[in-house]
């Protein structure tokens, strides 16, 4: 994925996160690695669906990109630039986060003129006219009626306030948009209209999502590229039509079997999983999925799997390593 | 058939606000027997959650509630006292709750939670309600059953805390259960493992269930009945095969097209959606509550709207076969 980094707005290289985490009073603080050396890199115009189980480290990994967590290792760059360089406001003009939960993410005690033009006022954009008209613009862009500037967050429904964050996102003309769960809140009629609306805005202003949803359907549908994560590393990557079609590690096999569609008669599929997603404190040793992998041997249990490129992205899996000593088992 | 273990008829749910009274539930009608499982569709507000709380005599004291015949087994349970209620929730009607977080006591142990209704409602002892209790955990998918008795809801993940309630709705072999969302809150690897579990239960025990639910891809594959809810009133009841395959109400075909089908939708194609809001339900409602949504609205729609089709696939709609062949003509 190194090859085409030139053209990449966003690009992460090995970025790691590690939490100390206390265990009782007393305990002794261990280390937990809510991101585990990712690497991704995000070119221009395209959407990258995050997808995984809670806990995975979608959401640390968004705050890192966000500049609200710096990372224990490795490097976010924009533009081949490096992020810790640059102060957060200019890194505010250039990402912009949707958040899950309308209700909590607008202060209920500023009316919406205030809510969508607090980023022109912290970056000292113009002056009350042009916030006026900018606030007006931006509005009729996401779909709302200008005389909703007076009033507030609580006298609106659930499509309307994530309309009201999208203007707020995007009133500074971001490059890049992290969606953490944008439509997960809202019921299906409004999920479709935020998600029209999505894809719009980036048809038109060339935006760049990173889109994060444990909804398959809905990533399957916006999302350009995808990539999975478990136990905080990425464990495929690739386009969305690979991954969707052919997907290669077995716990992508078991997050698309998972996904119920609105087909009678077929019932409810037995992703033989298992329940237990392991705790990060103690990760599993060699291939951190192998407890649950129906596919596992005693090679998975003792040694990691190294990245693999495939044709349309990559996977951490022996089954996909022609280098394993399990697919040499295989050919002889 | 045998009689139906629960029988509504025109149910009605009056919460009086400020300026009147809103008509949130508006005569529905429906019959559950042993063995089935209904599913209740609709978004928020449309009422869904109020039917089953008044099924369980849950409602607020404010909120009134009115129906010609609501039979359990043959007990009334409009003419039911309180004691009688109680004598019948948990013991022979359960429910289960959306928010697993909320929904168990943070002060009192797992196993202290479980044992609670059998110790009330059956003449067992502390030892063999524990025991009780433990085969349910495992029959719920719960590891280390006994040592979990001992733990607080805190140190439980989320969809371990929904195993726990689902342990506890079974505990006295009830034979009706309201599953309000049970899985919303989870992954959709839980997801469908809960979904699976409700299910063989249901079929093991004989239960019946309600589930409700705002997530077309769950009904379908649990419901053998489904009934969608718009603003109060069932305007589509039938089998899924009937609903999914054949969706009579101009709304179930509206919220169908709502969602991105995979392998179906085109990705990154725009999504249906269902143009307008909910309308206010204080006051009188005349006539259909869709139809200033609907896409085939005419002048009669204000009127008493026909139920048409049979017992089997019920559908509230002034056009006969609810517009569904003309939307099926029209080009995609």
């Amino acid at each position: 994925m190194t090859a085409d980094a030139s053209t990449a707005v966003l690009e992460l290289r090995g970025v790691t996160k590690t939490y100390r985490v206390k265990q009782g009073i007393f305990g002794k603080a261990r280390p937990l690695t809510a991101v585990n050396d990712v690497s991704l890199s995000l070119p221009r115009g395209e959407v990258l669906g995050l997808v995984g189980e809670s806990g995975c480290g979608k959401s640390t990994l968004a705050k890192i990109l966000l500049g609200l967590e710096m990372p224990t290792d490795g490097k976010v760059l924009i533009d081949g630039k490096e992020i810790l360089a640059q102060d957060r406001l200019s890194l505010a003009r250039r990402i912009q986060p949707i958040f899950q939960d309308p209700y909590s993410s607008l202060n209920p005690r500023k009316s919406i003129f205030d809510i969508v033009s607090l980023p022109l006022r912290v970056h000292g954009v113009g002056g009350p006219g042009e916030w006026d008209q900018k606030v007006r613009e931006i509005l009729d862009i996401v779909g709302l009626p200008a005389r909703v500037m007076n009033t507030y967050p609580s006298q609106m429904s659930g499509g309307q306030r994530q309309r009201v964050a999208i203007a707020r996102a995007l009133i500074m003309k971001p490059e890049i948009v992290i969606c953490d769960e944008p439509t997960s809140a809202l019921d299906v009629s409004v999920q479709s209209q935020i998600l029209n609306l999505l894809g719009e805005l980036r048809r038109e202003f060339g935006l760049t999502y990173l889109f994060i949803s444990h909804d398959l359907a809905v990533v399957e549908h916006l999302a350009t590229r995808v990539a999975v994560m478990y136990l905080g590393r990425v464990v495929e990557e690739s386009d969305v039509a690979g991954l969707f079609d052919e997907a290669g590690h077995p716990y992508t096999q078991a997050l698309l079997k998972s996904v119920l569609t609105p087909e009678p008669g077929l019932g409810v599929p037995d992703t033989q999983l298992g329940m237990a997603y392991p705790n990060p404190i103690d990760p599993p040793s060699g291939c951190q999925f192998h407890p649950r992998c129906p596919m596992a041997t005693d090679h998975c249990k003792q040694v990691a799997p190294r990245p693999v490129a495939t044709p349309r992205g990559r996977v951490e899996c022996h089954l996909h390593d022609p280098q394993s000593p399990m697919n040499n088992a295989k050919v002889a | 058939m045998s009689d139906p273990l629960l029988s509504v008829r025109n149910l009605t749910i009056d919460i009086p606000v400020g300026a009147g009274t809103l008509h949130a539930v508006r005569g529905i009608d429906f019959d559950l027997h042993r063995g089935e499982t209904l599913c209740i569709v609709g978004e928020s507000g449309s009422g869904k959650s109020l039917t089953s709380l008044a099924v369980m005599g849950l409602l607020g004291k404010n909120i009134r509630r009115g129906a010609d015949r609501m039979e359990f087994d043959g007990t009334d349970l409009i003419a039911a006292g309180p004691r009688k209620m109680r004598a019948l929730r948990g013991a022979r009607m359960s429910m289960i709750f959306q928010e697993p977080m909320t929904s168990l006591n943070p002060a009192y142990t797992i196993g202290d939670q479980l044992t609670e209704a059998l110790l009330l409602h059956k003449r067992v002892g502390r030892e063999a309600a524990r025991a009780r209790a433990v085969e349910l955990l495992e029959k719920v998918g719960i590891t280390a059953a006994e040592s979990r008795l001992s733990q607080y809801p805190h140190q439980l993940s989320g969809g371990l805390r929904q195993r726990v309630m689902i342990a506890m709705a079974l505990m006295c072999e009830p034979e009706l259960i309201i599953a309000d969302e049970p899985t919303t809150a989870l992954d959709v690897t839980i997801q469908a493992q809960i979904l699976r579990l409700l299910y063989d239960l249901g079929r093991e025990m004989n239960m019946a269930m309600i589930l409700i639910t705002h997530d077309l891809g769950v009904v379908a594959r649990v419901a053998d009945k489904v009934a969608v809810m718009y603003a109060g009133e069932l305007v589509e009841t039938g089998s899924a095969t009937d609903v999914f395959n054949t969706p009579s109400h101009p709304y179930t075909r509206g919220l169908l097209r709502c969602i991105p089908l995979p392998g179906k939708t085109e990705r990154g194609s725009e999504l249906g959606t269902i143009p307008g809001i909910v309308p206010s339900l204080i006051g009188d409602v005349q006539g259909c509550a869709f139809r200033t949504r609907c896409p085939h609205a005419v002048a009669s729609c204000r009127n008493t709207i026909p139920v048409q089709g049979g017992q089997a696939h019920a559908f509230r709609c002034v056009h006969a076969d609810g517009k569904r062949q003309a939307e099926e003509e029209m080009p995609a």
